[in-house]
């Protein structure tokens, strides 16, 4: 497997590649020689003339292969000279490899990729690890070492045996006694071989997995065989512990998503008993808010999150606040005509977004402090998106109890849902409280939508995908409870994910519904129902 | 001016606008049914935009049989029963010579039945699952035989792959996409336990454990990839899943038979680098008539940054079939059209010619193709030939024996060659 050759090691290529940029003289023949071989190339061939490049012991081949993974490196279609393009787009600038010299595109049909396919991607990748064994830092040497498992060549064996001797950082030493061991394994040696087995038995790494179970199959050394079996037996225990732990991890996230899409609706039918069809189209609007913010500030994505979350929160709370002053607050108590008014006002929220950004789904992006795993051991990783995302629903869900327990706007809230004329009574302008509350609700939703913008679909459709979902979490989780909604998401993403593996993700689902259903039938009011005399009225 | 110059004038001014008025009351009717409306509009709009500007290109060129084309379009909302009360409204009521529509297979199923008890013409022009030859259809899009066989051979050859996962979404094309890719699977020698084939709901947006299955299946030490029929909305969250669990174009190739140029101009296309598709078409092929498509497109459109997709290619072969056909038959009568069509060839778009066959399926080419970061393809292979679109597949029980061929005498959608018998349906 290939994992990407880490940050520090991408930069000290990049030093090479500008010191490239300067001509060598003694080189340059070389260059000029392989890099009219190289545009002309197709793809079978362009692996044998970077490695006969390679042969020659000069740097540039290898600075040329991490620009072609990077897909930088482009040529002149006339001239038939190499390029780095970092864009290749009218007005960019691009840097002939020839001399370093800086030209601007005029026209980016001129330009063309040196073009590489998976097979030369692999290849390209192991090249760099073999060169990253000697890297500076221990993290790159062991990174390039476990991806070397199972594909190193008899040369490079032969010279992890040699740096393996001088070696001194122990994780590192651990990777490269890996590497050596699958290579025993697969060799003919029997005293190598079993001394592998041992060294595997203890790893986690899924390679060392494969490399023992295919040695098995092969092998008819009787206890060799029986060792590698035991080791087998103890990797799939692991395996097994692991893969629990990662479902509980899978659930909670699944649950966090549930939570944040439904926390909104607590509010909005929860609190104030409307039944909101247009929810969905409100968490809609906040990931059309994301897709916005990033336009307007296309040089910093990293960033554009934090003024997603508060613009989404404005966005779609006025909206909400249109909606609940422009319709509902005709239709209170009549929630039939809530129901079918809400569902319209759905429908015109959808179509609105098909004509302002067109039907076809928008792309947002993903900062890169968001993207990639934490990896715990070769076994389990916890994807970063979705660590941020729990953490982002449970912040919310803090923060907007706290606004209904210590604000003033939360006192007012609650008491005009408990006894609308008492509260008036004593002054509380309950209108006032509506609209404030249906805004709160939608604001919510809207903040929902910049998370979901980060996992799934930018579309007009992303609203109904929610709805079904948000009215269920808020259903069983008890009308007018925030813990409820809390408990509730969790536990039925919780649910949905311990059934999914042996059910398939279609009846997983459906058993979940059916499982709401009996509930209800039961318990009517939900997990956590309210009590005393207002949730009589 | 004299009594008589005023005269003629007028005499010629009401000359010409009585051609004008010929002119208008016969033009040939051309019914575009597409979704403007609806989950599907997504991807219909483009195909209707396509349309339209296929007919003002013909209308430039002077129309057909000395008249223009007028095209007709109707919404049916991405609602299968519509589809079927439009389609009977171009024809009975709007009087339309010919239908290009559907995208859908059960949008294309409703429409069927009326479009064979009318006897009219449809050209539909979305890869699918085969298993159907209508005397009142053309299926310009590609055959399972024209996409997935020739994906999964690349896979296969070039790259190695011994383990397969089939992972679609839980409707009638991936089902039978996967049971014919199945069948061939295990006749190359396959073993069953290097088969996963998970379904998931439409729009599915959560899949971690799925992503983390595929991820346990492939490290098993033999070369995976994953054959997707993943439809439309849900690819976005699947190829984020794949990207933020690590797995890269190298460990897992994953090759898409609905992921084009359009479904990725609304992704962040980053992590999906490498992973492949397969079609008769790319944006990025390297012809003169591609170049000029691409041109007229942008300029109809007015938008230098849309794309163009393998769907609008086959409204392009189809809809210039059509007008060959109709030009040698001299006459837009849906029935003799149908006649003509079969054996018709036009240029398609990556440089070659397309032939309409007796099966009224058409000859194309099969690229492969890997996701670029600018959202274009790089053409990894193509087949040597033109790949002949197979309307019954040789892969499944009860199908292998049946050929269509609408020619006369045999006329028939679904001739079984063992018993020598046509089943007598009309698909």
């Amino acid at each position: 497997m290939i994992r990407s050759v880490s940050k520090s090691l991408l930069s000290s290529l990049m030093l090479i590649i500008s010191l490239l940029a300067l001509p060598v003289l003694a080189g340059e023949a070389e260059f000029n020689q392989y890099e009219e071989k190289l545009t002309k190339a197709k793809f079978t061939e362009k692996s044998r003339i970077i490695s006969d490049w390679m042969a020659t012991g000069s740097g540039e081949a290898l600075s040329l292969v991490q620009l072609m993974l990077d897909s930088q490196l482009y040529y002149h279609k006339k001239e038939k000279q190499l390029y780095r393009v970092e864009k290749a787009e009218k007005g960019a600038e691009a840097i002939r490899l020839r001399d370093g010299s800086l030209v601007v595109i005029d026209n980016k049909r001129h330009f063309k990729r040196v073009s590489i396919n998976n097979t030369l991607r692999s290849e390209f990748g192991a090249l760099l690890s073999t060169a990253a064994l000697l890297a500076e830092s221990p993290a790159d040497r062991r990174s390039a070492a476990l991806d070397l498992i199972g594909t190193a060549t008899p040369e490079v064996v032969g010279q992890l045996r040699e740096l393996i001797k001088s070696e001194s950082d122990s994780s590192v030493l651990e990777a490269f006694n890996i590497v050596l061991a699958v290579a025993d394994l697969n060799g003919d040696n029997t005293t190598r071989a079993a001394k592998a087995i041992t060294t595997l038995a203890d790893t986690l790494e899924p390679a060392a997995l494969a490399a023992l179970t295919q040695f098995v199959e092969r092998s008819s050394d009787e206890v060799l065989v029986a060792a590698a079996n035991k080791a087998i037996q103890t990797h799939q225990d692991q395996a097994s512990f692991y893969s629990g732990v990662e479902t509980v991890y899978f659930g909670l996230s699944l649950g966090s998503v549930l939570v944040l899409a439904g926390i909104g609706l607590a509010i909005t039918f929860g609190v104030m008993g409307v039944i909101n069809m247009a929810h969905g189209e409100l968490i809609m609007i906040g990931a059309y808010t994301t897709y916005v913010v990033q336009l307007l500030m296309p040089n910093s994505i990293e960033y554009s999150l934090f003024v997603a979350i508060p613009a989404a929160f404005v966005v779609s709370g006025l909206v909400g606040i249109a909606i609940e002053r422009g319709v509902i607050r005709f239709l209170y108590g009549r929630p039939l005509e809530t129901l079918l008014a809400t569902f319209g006002i759905s429908l015109v929220l959808q179509q609105a977004v098909r004509s302002i950004f067109s039907p076809l789904n928008r792309s947002v992006e993903t900062p890169s402090w968001m993207a990639g795993s934490i990896e715990i051991n070769p076994l389990l990783s916890l994807t970063e998106s979705r660590l941020y995302i729990i953490f982002f629903c449970l912040f919310v869900f803090v923060a907007l109890s706290l606004v209904m327990k210590r604000t003033r706007l939360g006192l007012q809230v609650r008491a005009v849902s408990q006894n609308r004329a008492m509260a008036r009574a004593m002054g509380v302008r309950s209108e006032w409280v509506d609209a404030m509350t249906f805004g709160l609700g939608s604001g919510v939703a809207g903040v929902a939508g910049v998370a979901l913008s980060q996992l799934t679909n930018v579309g007009p459709n992303l609203g109904q995908a929610y709805i079904i979902d948000s009215f269920m979490v808020v259903v069983f989780g008890g009308v007018g409870n925030l813990w409820g909604t809390l408990v509730a998401g969790l536990s039925l993403g919780l649910a949905n994910k311990v059934m999914e593996p042996w059910a398939g993700a279609v009846l997983a689902k459906i058993l979940v519904l059916v499982f709401i259903i009996l509930f209800i039938q039961k318990r009517p009011r939900g997990l956590f129902p309210q009590r005393g005399r207002a949730a009589e009225g | 001016m004299s009594k008589s110059t005023m005269f003629k004038s007028a005499a010629l001014a009401l000359a010409v606008s009585a051609t004008n008025l010929v002119m208008a009351a016969d033009t040939i009717k051309v019914g575009v049914l597409h979704s403007l409306s609806g989950t599907m509009a997504i991807s219909e709009t483009t195909l209707k935009d396509t349309m339209l500007m296929l007919i003002e290109e013909q209308n430039k060129k002077g129309g057909l049989l000395g008249k223009q084309l007028e095209p007709v379009v109707v919404d049916p909302a991405s609602n299968w029963p519509l589809f079927a009360e439009k389609a009977r409204e171009l024809v009975e009521k709007e009087k339309v010579d010919a239908i290009f529509g559907c995208w859908t297979s059960v949008s294309r199923k409703s429409v069927l039945p009326v479009i064979e008890e009318l006897d009219s013409l449809m050209f539909y022009p979305v890869q699918y699952e085969g298993e159907e030859s209508s005397k009142n259809v053309f299926y310009t899009g590609a055959a399972p035989n024209q996409q997935a066989i020739p994906a999964v051979d690349y896979l296969m050859n070039e790259l190695g792959v011994e383990r397969w996962v089939l992972a679609g979404t839980d409707y009638v094309y991936p089902r039978t996409t996967n049971k014919i890719l199945d069948a061939y699977l295990k006749a190359a020698g396959v073993a069953e336990e290097d088969i996963m084939v998970n379904y998931t709901p439409f729009g599915h947006s959560d899949w971690q454990s799925i992503v983390s299955d595929i991820k346990k299946f492939g490290s098993a030490g033999k070369k995976t990839a994953v054959v997707s029929t993943i439809n439309g909305d849900a690819n976005v969250p699947f190829y984020k899943e794949l990207g933020s669990q690590g797995i890269s174009s190298e460990d897992i190739p994953v090759v898409a038979f609905s992921v084009g140029e359009e479904e990725l101009s609304g992704m962040d296309t980053g992590p999906l680098v490498g992973h492949l598709a397969a079609w008769n078409y790319f944006m990025s092929v390297d012809s003169e008539v591609n170049d000029e498509f691409i041109e007229n497109w942008h300029s109809f459109i007015g938008n230098e940054d849309r794309v163009t997709n393998d769907p609008m290619e086959a409204h392009y072969i189809g809809f210039n079939m059509w007008a060959k056909a109709v030009e040698k038959a001299g006459t837009t009568d849906p029935s003799a059209v149908q006649d003509a069509l079969i054996g018709v060839s036009v240029p398609n778009l990556t440089g070659g010619l397309s032939t309409m066959m007796p099966n009224h399926h058409i000859s194309k080419p099969v690229l492969i193709g890997e996701i670029q970061d600018d959202g274009q393809f790089e053409v990894v292979s193509s087949t040597s030939g033109l790949v002949v679109g197979d309307a019954w597949s040789d892969f499944l029980e009860g199908s292998k024996d049946l050929i269509s061929d609408w020619r006369q005498p045999l006329s028939c959608g679904n001739y079984n060659v063992k018993t020598a018998t046509c089943s007598g349906q009309n698909f």
